[in-house]
């Protein structure tokens, strides 16, 4: 009964999310004149997409770190698997040329979307079904594929220990960027170039005949694949294997000797964290509008990591609440420290090109020295407590 | 009644040091059995093979009368090997299974330093361990297909903790209990994955006199109530006397006296092992 309760409210939480994102996007062309915050092109709209990619990554990672225990380095390279795959597999016919110009064309000749154009149609609903079908399946493809080469790395990987196995899926997934950015496989990799002229976010706008957007949808549809996503990981953590990773993660030699089979449950945790990771990497693709080897390096895994340990290890709302933090910080709020700012007719001194990142870093620093366990330590937000400690206050008033 | 375990010849060595050396011993089923020892005399390695932790480098072990664990001395092992018949498992296949599988058939097991999971309540760190027997796959679980499984789990480990006492502290944290209530969770824990036999490796360490009465009589206790075979570690003699049939002592890893209680009481060489031998307290 209580369990019904809880995952209601949290549907409804979700829900109104979700359709609070929707008018956000669009409240600029219901309401004129509103500030620049809410216009199409505010920075606003690129942080919310981003940390909404970012915070599917980070709770897949926090899966494996903090819920399982595996020290793994390895998710941009599952990243990058994923967002590969979701491009080579959705770049349309026509565009290939273009796209494979330095290796004459691409190695297969249509695309996902093609395929399920000539299906539905390519124009009007029909168009927007096969558009949105066939994302959905490249979406899923991109984190089978990276969860079977987690499988695939994982049978001797996962033997190891700790920082040794962070090192070595650090090794697979710098091994990965360099194999994707090999000329040999130029014809499906298209080399050291980028893939691009694949859907993106922008492309579930919807227009009208003449091209004019009529409803914004490119922030909503990161939002609702995440959120599904993120509930999926959130189900499994607090079911029956969820609670077996735990006991792996707290004290290996008990749950083995408490009948549980280590080997298969890192195993499993390892390959659904990748596949999260695969879509995560797919949805990074679709925000940055191109797939290219050279994103996917260390220093996006170290950015991750950061983020998790910010967040809290061992808490799903601490990693997403950490990713909007993190990235409005990095992309957004400092900024202004980056260029000469004037108050008045005094000139802040400083400020110039690069001082964001010193701000940056000692805030982080800050935070790890005063929430030393992250900002959620292991603990989940909880709305209903939250709600009933707010009841009590004005109770005793 | 035939044995619950059965140790034929069993020797690990680890480098030069030989922990256990041709050990050989019988359990019985529905009886509680001690194997007792000075410090550092290899009890909790034997302990370690027959829960699968370590492989023996020679011997069998029979559970229930079937062999579950066997293996002889090969390549490096064997040129270093010390002990003794490492040809007569020569000819029949290596069986070496993991703590997982021997949990399955049906030994559980506590530990000396108490390991529960600590970032666990009392009802969690019992209900981890009926994983094993779930019938669920990770998508059934996820897609909550298993509610009716998930249920009778939960159902099963609140019995659990009432019958031992437990079900007022199921929220608290595992390690946030006090010493002897975390001892008895731990058998509580192991008693949730539906043994046969109950393995407690110095169950009554740090303990006082009267909470290892009180545990003698636990022990019997659910012996009785789950129609176990109980194979203990201890080094309180108050709790071995009182509560086992039968006794084996070792020392350096070999067997040095077996028998009824009264009997190893009595033994010159327990005597030895445990006081020292009467001519060296002379010289000292």
């Amino acid at each position: 009964m209580k369990q019904k309760k809880k995952s209601f409210s949290a549907v409804i939480g979700i829900s109104v999310l979700l359709l609070f994102v929707i008018l956000l996007e669009n409240i600029s062309a219901l309401i004129p004149g509103l500030p620049q915050v809410f216009q199409p092109t505010s920075p606003l709209f690129t942080v919310l997409k981003k940390a909404a990619v970012y915070s599917l990554v980070a709770v897949s990672m926090n899966l494996l770190n903090g819920f399982t225990g595996l020290f793994s380095l390895g998710q941009a390279g599952f990243m990058l698997l994923g967002a590969y795959t979701y491009a080579i597999l959705m770049v349309p016919a026509d565009q290939k040329e273009q796209v494979y110009y330095l290796f004459g064309g691409c190695a297969f000749d249509s695309s996902l979307m093609d395929v399920l154009g000539k299906l539905f149609g390519t124009s009007g609903a029909g168009g927007a079904v096969s558009m949105i079908l066939s994302c959905l399946i490249a979406l899923i493809l991109a984190g089978c594929v990276a969860g079977v080469f987690a499988y695939l790395i994982g049978i001797p990987v996962l033997r190891l220990k700790s920082d040794y196995l962070a090192i070595a899926t650090l090794g697979f997934a710098e091994i990965l960027r360099a194999i994707f950015q090999w000329q040999k496989l130029g014809k499906v990799t298209n080399g050291a170039n980028m893939i691009k002229g694949f859907p993106t976010f922008s492309s579930f706008n919807i227009t009208n005949s003449s091209g004019q957007i009529v409803l914004r949808l490119s922030t909503f549809v990161p939002f609702l694949i995440v959120s599904l996503c993120i509930v999926l990981i959130v189900l499994l953590i607090n079911s029956s294997y969820g609670r077996a990773f735990k006991s792996v993660r707290d004290d290996e030699v008990a749950a083995e000797a408490m009948g549980i089979n280590l080997f298969r449950h890192k195993m499993l945790s390892f390959v659904i964290s990748s596949f999260f990771a695969g879509v995560g990497g797919a949805l990074f693709a679709m925000y940055v509008a191109n797939a290219q080897a050279k994103a996917f390096t260390s220093v996006m895994t170290y950015e991750i990591l950061l983020i998790v340990v910010i967040g809290g290890i061992g808490s799903v709302s601490g990693s997403v609440l950490a990713t909007f933090l993190y990235v409005a910080c990095s992309e957004w709020w400092l900024r202004f420290l980056d260029s000469e700012q004037y108050i008045g007719g005094f000139k802040v001194p400083l400020l110039r090109n690069g001082f964001r990142m010193v701000i940056f870093s000692i805030v982080i620093m800050v935070i790890v020295l005063f929430f030393s366990q992250g900002i959620m330590g292991s603990n989940e937000i909880n709305i209903g407590a939250l709600l009933n400690r707010f009841k009590k206050k004005e109770r005793k008033q | 009644m035939g044995n619950a375990l059965r140790l034929e010849n069993v020797t690990m060595q680890f480098g030069g040091v030989v922990s256990v050396n041709n050990l050989s011993l019988e359990v019985p089923e529905k009886k509680i059995i001690a194997l007792i020892g000075p410090n550092g005399a290899g009890k909790t390695t034997a302990f370690n093979c027959i829960t699968g932790v370590y492989q023996p480098t020679n011997g069998l072990i029979e559970f229930m009368g079937k062999p579950i664990v066997r293996n002889h001395p090969t390549g490096k092992a064997a040129k270093s090997y010390k002990g003794q018949n490492e040809d007569k498992y020569k000819n029949e296949a290596v069986l070496s299974p993991t703590p997982d599988e021997i949990t399955g058939m049906g030994i559980a097991r506590t530990f000396q330093n108490i390991r529960l999971w600590k970032s666990m309540t009392v009802f969690e760190n019992v209900l981890i361990a009926k994983h094993q027997h779930a019938k669920q796959t990770v998508f059934s679980a996820v897609f909550r297909g298993n509610l009716a499984e998930e249920k009778r789990m939960r159902d099963e480990t609140m019995a659990l903790l009432e019958e031992q006492g437990l079900d007022i502290y199921k929220d608290e944290l595992a390690v946030s209990l006090p010493y002897g209530l975390q001892r008895r969770l731990e058998i509580a824990r192991a008693l949730a994955t539906k043994p046969k036999l109950l393995l407690l490796d110095e169950p009554a360490a740090g303990m006082n006199p009267q909470e290892t009465i009180e545990l003698a009589d636990f022990v019997r206790q659910i012996r009785k109530k789950y129609d176990l075979t109980v194979f203990l570690i201890e080094h309180h003699m108050d709790l071995v006397m009182n509560i086992s049939d039968y006794i084996y002592v070792i020392d350096f890893g070999s067997e040095i006296a077996r028998g009824i209680p009264e009997e190893v009481q009595n033994n010159k060489h327990v005597i030895e092992a445990y006081l020292g031998v009467a001519e060296e307290a002379e010289n000292e």
